[in-house]
């Protein structure tokens, strides 16, 4: 368990010393969201109806947008080697990797949706329930990202393909998150629903990163 | 150490392939606590695979390696982040092995103490090199596996790691290298891949 800790806070040490390691996904994330009210029109109505869909299309993006920095540089490096001689399983390193990744990544998204969810005329009483599923979504998209990272790890054009991957992966989390949003009945389902579409993503992470990891010794 | 059965690294006619093609071919050897093997061999004959097959990074296609021996090592690759000092990396990693009192020791051993507090991406290439066999020297790891050690280091470091593995085995400790050029192992076995 000390060891799990120690990897973390330098997982997390790595990516907050890297210039944009937090910086450019909130950027991008913003520079996405910007985008919509130029491509569909500035009419406050139709943009409050698109919100919800758009901001968990972007925080998606967003998750994918530090996939080659997850895994790949420990790869080259002959980190990953340093680690598994010291007989940590590749399991225990993805999923320090994924703690690490959700922690640089999502709380500072959630304070950026604040401020997104203004630009898109977000309706003030949907922001909590936005909020809420993103912040039970979001553990299953660092889970993905690390996944599609060891997947890809030392394949040339490796970010392009990990991206491929990971969007299918990610539809329930998308579908149940934004669902969230819709109006009618069936918000507490759709919310047990990403829980559990969450949940199951963020179980299978580390095993399937960890085989990844392995394959990539090879 | 139990009296009487002294433990002993046993490697059993390895076998393993890459990429399709069979490397090793009933490899066998031993190292006692104290000794050391000399891996060599022309280039691609398999020395680096040994050496990662002993450390667990491949997969054996068949034989057995038996190894008691908490162990450091060092590949091709230092392993060091580029935007660190060289000071926390080493402290990061003896972290890691439970061995927080040694950097200081290990960065003496190999000259580096002056250069402690700089990032490690200013390192010449064997300053790099010398702060990786730092690390393996303050793993506290019984068996050091050193895969081109002397790779970009001076004849004055030479001597160093030559001294380095001269005292780790007096103290019972266990060396298995690879190496084209001399580096103070001439009293070790050796094995011809």
């Amino acid at each position: 368990m000390t060891l799990f800790v120690a990897l973390v806070r330098r997982d997390l040490a790595l990516s907050l010393s890297r210039i944009g390691g937090v910086v450019l996904p909130l950027v991008f994330f913003l520079l996405v969201i910007s985008l919509f009210p130029f491509a569909i029109g500035p009419e406050p109505k139709l943009l409050a109806r698109v919100a919800g869909g758009v901001l968990w299309v972007a925080a998606l993006l967003a998750a994918l947008l530090p996939i080659d920095t997850l895994i790949e540089p420990d790869r080259a490096d002959g980190t990953l080697d340093q680690y598994i001689a010291r007989g940590l399983a590749p399991e225990t390193i993805a999923a320090a990797r994924i703690v690490a990744h959700w922690l640089t990544f999502s709380p500072p998204l959630l304070i950026t949706v604040v401020v997104a969810a203004a630009l898109l005329n977000l309706a003030p009483e949907q922001l909590p329930i936005l909020l809420a599923g993103l912040a039970l979504g979001t553990p299953a998209l660092a889970s993905l990202a690390v996944v599609a990272a060891s997947l890809t790890a030392g394949l040339r054009g490796g970010g392009a393909l990990a991206g491929l991957l990971v969007l299918p992966l990610a539809l329930p989390v998308l579908i149940f998150g934004s669902g969230l949003l819709l109006p009618g009945p069936g918000g507490a389902g759709a919310l047990r629903l990403l829980a559990a579409s969450s949940l199951v993503l963020l179980a299978l992470g580390p095993f399937a990163a960890g085989a990844g990891l392995r394959s990539s010794q090879d | 150490m139990m009296a009487g059965t002294a433990p002993i690294l046993i490697a059993d006619e390895l076998h393993c392939a890459r990429g399709g093609r069979l490397v090793l071919q009933g490899v066998s050897f031993r190292v006692a606590p104290g000794g050391a093997l000399l891996v060599r061999g022309p280039n691609g004959a398999g020395k680096s695979t040994l050496l990662r097959l002993v450390a667990g990074l491949l997969r054996l296609e068949g034989g057995v390696i038996t190894n008691p021996f908490g162990t450091a090592f060092l590949g091709h690759d230092n392993a060091l982040k580029s935007d660190r000092t060289l000071a926390s990396e080493l402290r990061f990693w003896a972290g890691l092995d439970g061995q927080i009192g040694t950097v200081d020791a290990a960065l003496d051993r190999f000259d580096l103490t002056a250069l402690a507090d700089l990032p490690v991406r200013i390192l010449s290439s064997g300053q790099k090199r010398r702060a990786a066999l730092a690390r393996t020297y303050a793993s506290g790891a019984p068996l050091w596996l050193l895969d081109e050690p002397s790779v970009g280091l001076d004849a004055a470091n030479v001597d160093r790691l030559a001294g380095a593995m001269r005292d780790h085995r007096a103290g019972g400790g266990l060396v298995i290298a690879t190496s084209h050029v001399p580096i103070g192992l001439e009293d070790a076995a050796e094995l011809l891949l």
